[in-house]
């Protein structure tokens, strides 16, 4: 399989603390990869080294191919991003959210116009689309920022505690959403804290004090570590 | 490019769709250069003032006919006792009592010197100043009338001419100002608001992550705002030309051209904001407290410069505003052109170029 995700002892240090430490793994093209942990394990710092908004202090890794030391532009060009705010803009429509994230993406007019209609109806946004985003539900919000974020087609979409907040109808939801994007090829980087969600990955690796405790399928972890759910397996490692 | 014309278009939604700052944005320079015109005024008219004439003869008679005849003061009492002066003070409504001694023209031929006392209400120093300045003209040309037919040696008279504003007209230096403190705090506090928005709303990180280069995103944060600013100077340039009926000497082109600059170095002073404020909140504050109070007070908008002390004169010269001022005003009031102005301008241009060197910078370290 082609490796679209390898990390190498990537390490970020904060003056004296490690908030990272020598992470090594490597995601495969088309999984859906969990990168688990507690609050203050590390997690959202390792991402943002990934999609190169901080520099690593030591180790290697490379995204889409590209290194995170000296191809941050390609690198940029070839992902998706989705934060835990769902950040969208409140008092632009909803089509002019997506023009404008589009458009930073170097998408054409007419590419742009074409896929806002199949968004908008997938998504069954046809009643609002000329509302402003501000009025609409969190759930709503949610899907059309992961949709933007997929909309210039990135080989990776790393998705920041993508459900927090929203209710189980709209995360059952939501997780088809992500499934049918991994169907078509797309690598899904995802972070959570619901361990129900962590069943769904592929792979789950689950991060303690900045270091990656545990990598493998959830069903290997559950055996590994003699637990009925992923949840009995975070709490084990969590709590050393 | 197309990445940067999106990027603005959508700024232009943000402002365009906040009507109650779009409106505070466009309407308070009108609301201050029409308060700063109108209602500050060091100029005085019609000050009450009372009289204790001792002497009532001709000559007493003489002064007060001329000073009742200026429009500066309104005679609204005459006294009788030196103790009814405290209570008329008290009331209020008399800032000035003028008392002329006893037989005040016998004494005025005979030794050629008579008193006149003018008491001023100093609650108010500056008032009482120039009310005090006032009455001392009038009485001196009165004298000088009486001196016409006789021949005195070794006269001086100091003839004063107010050049660049004949009649005094406080006006013509709040324009100057009230267009300094607007530039300044429209540019500098709404990018700096504009730009902490988006680091609140999280969308920063989105566009971080995106291909647009952080010069881009400044520049489209900021390109909007110059705009506004620019209509904002020509509203209170046309406001004061044809309500105010102040002249602008010099060449409309360099005035333009000036406000561009001083605009540029007020955004630019609003991105160093924006990249040392985390919040909104923060940034308006760091604006307002950073920037109104120093451009007001150590501008040369309201009190001279020069009579500062000396570590204030200092400081003030790292206030961009104090040069803007003096550009405006040899512009506006003075006609002079670049070959006077090219070293305020200088300072400006130097000071926005440290500005964004400084921001980039700072907007760099954020990112790790």
């Amino acid at each position: 399989m082609e490796k679209v995700i390898e990390a190498k002892s990537l390490t970020k240090s904060f003056g004296d603390f490690t908030a990272v430490n020598a992470i090594t793994f490597h995601v495969e093209k088309g999984e859906i990869f969990g990168f688990l942990g507690a609050n203050g394990a590390g997690k959202t710092t390792a991402m943002k080294m990934l999609i190169g908004i901080s520099n690593p202090t030591s180790g290697e890794a490379k995204v889409a191919g590209f290194d995170v030391f000296k191809q941050r532009e390609s690198i940029k060009n070839n992902i998706g991003y989705m934060s835990q705010k769902f950040a969208l803009y409140d008092d632009l429509t909803v089509k002019e959210n997506i023009t404008f994230f589009g458009g930073i993406y170097g998408l054409s007019r007419e590419v742009i116009k074409s896929k806002t209609q199949v968004l908008i109806k997938e998504l069954n946004l046809e009643e609002v689309e000329n509302q402003l985003v501000g009025s609409l539900p969190l759930g709503w919000k949610q899907k059309i920022s992961f949709s933007v974020a997929l909309l210039h087609n990135p080989k990776i979409v790393f998705l920041d505690e993508p459900t927090g907040g929203v209710d189980p109808i709209t995360r059952r939801q939501f997780w088809e959403m992500i499934y049918k994007a991994a169907n078509q090829g797309t690598t899904i980087f995802v972070t959570t804290h619901y361990m129900d969600e962590a069943e769904y990955c592929d792979r789950v690796s689950i991060m303690v004090n900045g270091k990656i405790e545990a990598l493998d399928t959830p069903k290997n972890l559950k055996n590994s570590y003699k637990a009925d759910s992923m949840n009995d397996v975070f709490l084990k490692l969590a709590r050393g | 490019m197309k990445l940067f014309y999106v990027f603005i278009k959508k700024e232009f939604y943000h402002i365009i769709r906040d009507r109650r700052s779009l409106f505070i944005l466009l309407g308070m320079p009108i609301i201050q250069i029409l308060l700063f015109g109108f209602a500050i005024t060091n100029e005085i008219n019609n000050v009450n003032i009372a009289i204790l004439d001792h002497s009532k003869d001709v000559t007493t008679q003489n002064i007060i006919n001329k000073i009742s005849a200026s429009s500066y003061f309104s005679i609204k009492q005459f006294i009788e006792r030196e103790s009814d002066i405290e209570k008329v003070f008290k009331k209020g409504k008399i800032k000035a009592v003028l008392i002329f001694e006893n037989d005040f023209s016998k004494k005025l031929l005979k030794n050629s010197h008579a008193t006149v006392q003018i008491i001023a209400d100093a609650t108010d120093p500056n008032t009482a100043n120039t009310i005090s300045n006032y009455i001392n003209a009038i009485i001196q040309s009165y004298t000088q009338e009486l001196n016409k037919d006789v021949v005195v040696s070794y006269q001086i008279i100091p003839i004063s001419h107010m050049v660049y504003n004949p009649e005094l007209k406080s006006v013509f230096m709040f324009v100057p100002g009230v267009m300094t403190v607007i530039l300044m705090l429209v540019s500098a506090m709404m990018t700096s608001i504009s730009i902490t928005r988006e680091k609140e709303l999280g969308t920063m990180e989105i566009i971080l992550v995106s291909p647009l280069k952080p010069i881009q995103v400044i520049a489209g944060k900021v390109i909007p705002y110059v705009f506004i600013s620019i209509i904002n100077a020509t509203i209170i340039i046309l406001l004061s030309l044809f309500i105010f009926k102040m002249p602008v000497q010099g060449s409309l082109i360099l005035l333009g051209f000036e406000n561009v600059i001083f605009i540029v170095t007020a955004l630019a002073f609003g991105i160093l904001i924006s990249t040392i404020s985390a919040t909104q909140q923060t940034a308006m504050m760091i604006s307002l407290m950073g920037l109104m109070l120093p451009v007001i007070i150590l501008s040369g908008f309201i009190f001279p410069i020069e009579s500062m002390p000396l570590p204030l004169q200092i400081i003030s010269n790292i206030i961009p505003a104090k040069w803007f001022i003096i550009i405006i005003k040899g512009i506006m009031l003075k006609g002079v052109g670049i070959t006077y102005l090219w070293k305020e301008t200088l300072v400006l241009i130097a000071m926005s170029l440290f500005f964004i060197g400084l921001s980039t910078k700072k907007y760099k370290i954020r990112l790790e």
